[in-house]
């Protein structure tokens, strides 16, 4: 199946006056129609840029694409127009926040700003749009809708704000939902309520969904298919179980490492293993493999070169010395 | 709620407005001189007998506590005292003069706050752009220049270089005396002092304008209305400028009072027959009980005005209850 979004080579830097800083650098990936691709990575990798730049709606021009293509459908939105942007956010590709109080404006109600997503992009009346909201409201299970769509986000709690922006996100016919860390500001209750929203929406749109998240756990619950990022790159990309079950990249063990394992009837929670040090800052990475500071298998080959991108079977890894014997099934 | 809320600010405001009615009283007491030492100084006479009877007709030799009781207990009568200076009661003078000064107010503030929020906007919207940096100084140039000099030059430019706008008073003296015109020339000659009173307060809003856009930009609920598919112009109309306005409307009522006192200056400047002016004539005239009564008068306005905002404020701002 052809994908609908396809991500080729995309580059973005920041360039705060001096030097041009690669934030993202030569990313690829895709997805299909009704289909889950994940984005996995620590804080500060670069996933939220790449979120950003499909809709072209970085902070240009601090931050801008350098480099790469955004194939949507049969365009290639990296060099679209702006006007045709215009017509696509919000109602062809919308997006859902991190933080969902936030994300809505403060003094307008959240009826009014759902409206306002409608009737950009649908010409009807005011009327007709706020019944459109309600029946949008009811459909992501907001209880009393009639009477909350009046309210102010600030009346709401953050998972009824999220909803509100989900609501908000289906409100055209969206092809590509981009959810960047959906849940990561809700309660472990409301989070997989979320989720099952979001899910419930893919099924009965066909709506791909790019899905950013800290956790590979809930990577493999919602996707087919998953990227891990470190340091602006893909270091691993694949379907989502193999990786989940055997990476083959020593990050996204180290990212498993990091998840409490609930696997024994969710008694037993593993020590959360975490990957010692941080992630360096864009702009000072290491002359060989960016992860090479932090890694435990490291070699002298990995100080000295850069690790491409190259297959393993149905996936792709960036390390000299990955766990391929348990790659070969 | 609402009721509550109004009730208690309402004592809050006569508590305040007691207290200031009391230290406006004891500082004019305490400047050396009072009202018979003018009159005697004018007329040139000095009889100590007569001095004495003077002050006695005028309850001025009776001990402080007693004059400021006296004075208290007729300011709840609205009895704002008896100017001697210009033989009437000096609520009547106040109110004369009260339109002018509020008209004068009422417009620069207006100008201010619709030329601020333009200018800003048009700042922000472009940061760091020849634009900005053309606003932005001469925003800055506004708001270091002192409010009699501006005056002054203005009125050198407009009046007497080019001729165009009358360099003083509310009025011309015979002028044609049907509404329209009358309103006319009242506006030619409100164009100089309502223009040099906002100068300060234009330059004000407009850095403080930019500087809120700036930071509403960098919102999450900015980079929502992006991803609608909105406009940038929508963007900014609709949810930058919106959140902006708050702070400047805070900003507003602190400000009333400087604007009062600026108001003294623009008036003196502009020969306009307001509050400020009489403020002024009331001053070097010793002339206590008008000072008083318009010292005490724009304490109730700058409460007034203040309790509007907030109130304003609150139904601007949902996140803000009233009564909390
Ligand atoms: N305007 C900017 N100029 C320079 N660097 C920036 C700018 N904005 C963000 N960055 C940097 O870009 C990097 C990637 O940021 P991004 O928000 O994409 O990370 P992320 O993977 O989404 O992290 P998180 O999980 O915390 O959301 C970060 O290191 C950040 O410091
Ligand atoms: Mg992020």
């Amino acid at each position: 199946m052809r994908p609908i979004l396809e991500v080729r080579e995309l580059s973005i830097h920041a360039s705060s006056g001096g030097q041009p800083i690669p934030l993202v650098e030569k990313v690829s990936f895709s997805v299909e129609k009704g289909a889950t691709l994940a984005l996995v990575g620590e804080s500060g990798c670069g996933k939220s840029m790449t979120a950003l730049s499909l809709m072209r709606i970085l902070p240009e021009p601090a931050v801008r694409i350098v480099g790469g293509e955004i194939r949507f459908e049969d365009e290639d939105l990296v060099s679209a127009s702006e006007r045709r942007m215009e017509q696509l956010r919000g109602n062809i590709i919308s997006m859902i926040f991190q933080d969902p109080i936030a994300s809505l404006n403060p003094i307008q109600t959240v009826g009014d700003q759902i409206v306002e997503v409608i009737r950009t992009h649908n010409p009807i009346s005011r009327k007709e749009a706020r019944a459109r909201a309600i029946e949008l409201l009811r459909s992501v299970r907001l209880p009393d809708a009639e009477r909350r769509i009046n309210y102010y986000p600030h009346r709401l709690s953050g998972g009824m704000c999220q909803r509100v922006m989900i609501a908000m996100a289906m409100a055209g016919a969206p092809k590509v939902i981009i959810a960047d860390e959906p849940t990561t500001a809700l309660d472990t209750t409301v989070q997989a309520q979320v989720m099952a929203l979001l899910r419930k929406a893919q099924t009965e749109t066909g709506t791909a969904i790019i899905l950013i998240t800290h956790n590979l756990a809930a990577a493999a619950e919602a996707a087919e298919n998953v990227a891990v990022m470190y340091a602006g790159r893909i270091i691993e990309q694949g379907p989502v179980r193999e990786i989940f079950l055997s990476p083959a990249h020593p990050y996204t063990e180290g990212l498993l490492g990091a998840i409490p394992d609930n696997a024994e009837g969710g008694v037993e929670i593993a020590p959360l293993a975490e990957i010692p040090g941080n992630v360096p800052r864009p702009g000072t990475l290491p002359s060989g493999c960016a992860f090479a500071p932090r890694c435990k298998n490291v070699q002298q080959r990995c100080r000295n070169e850069r690790p491409d991108l190259t297959a393993h079977g149905n996936r792709r890894v960036a390390c000299f010395f990955p766990y391929s014997q348990m790659i070969a099934q | 709620m609402m009721k509550r809320y109004l009730v208690r600010r309402a004592g809050q405001a006569v508590v305040v407005l007691i207290l200031i009615a009391c230290v406006n009283f004891l500082i004019l007491k305490l400047a050396p001189g009072d009202l018979v030492d003018v009159l005697a100084g004018e007329s040139g006479g000095s009889d100590p007998h007569y001095l004495h009877l003077l002050r006695e007709q005028y309850g001025l030799d009776r001990p402080l506590y007693v004059q400021l009781f006296q004075y208290l207990s007729n300011l709840v009568q609205l009895d704002l005292g008896y100017s001697f200076r210009f033989n009437m009661p000096v609520r009547d003078l106040i109110l004369m003069r009260l339109p002018a000064t509020l008209l004068l107010m009422f417009s620069s503030l207006a100008i201010a706050l619709l030329g601020g929020i333009t200018f800003g906007v048009a700042a922000a919207r472009a940061p760091r752009s020849l634009r900005d940096s053309l606003i932005s100084t001469t925003a800055l140039l506004a708001y270091s220049t002192p409010l009699f000099w501006a005056g002054l030059m203005l009125i050198i430019l407009f009046s007497v270089k080019f001729g165009v706008l009358p360099s003083g008073g509310m009025a011309t003296v015979d002028g044609p005396k049907d509404i329209v015109s009358i309103i006319v020339d009242v506006s030619r000659h409100l164009v100089l002092p309502s223009i040099t009173l906002a100068l300060f307060y234009m330059a004000t809003y407009t850095r403080l304008m930019r500087a809120s856009m700036l930071d509403i930009y960098n919102m999450d609920f900015v980079r929502t209305a992006k991803a609608k598919g909105l406009t940038p112009h929508q963007v900014a109309y609709r949810h930058v400028v919106p959140n902006s306005i708050l702070p400047l409307i805070s900003l507003f009522g602190v400000q009333l009072g400087s604007v009062l006192g600026g108001s003294v200056v623009v008036e003196v400047v502009f020969g306009w027959p307001g509050l400020g002016s009489l403020a002024f004539d009331a001053l070097f005239q010793r002339d206590v009980n008008l000072l008083m009564g318009i010292l005490f008068l724009s304490s109730v306005m700058v409460i007034l005005v203040n309790l509007a905002i907030d109130l304003l404020y609150s139904w601007l701002d949902p996140r803000i209850e009233v009564g909390a």
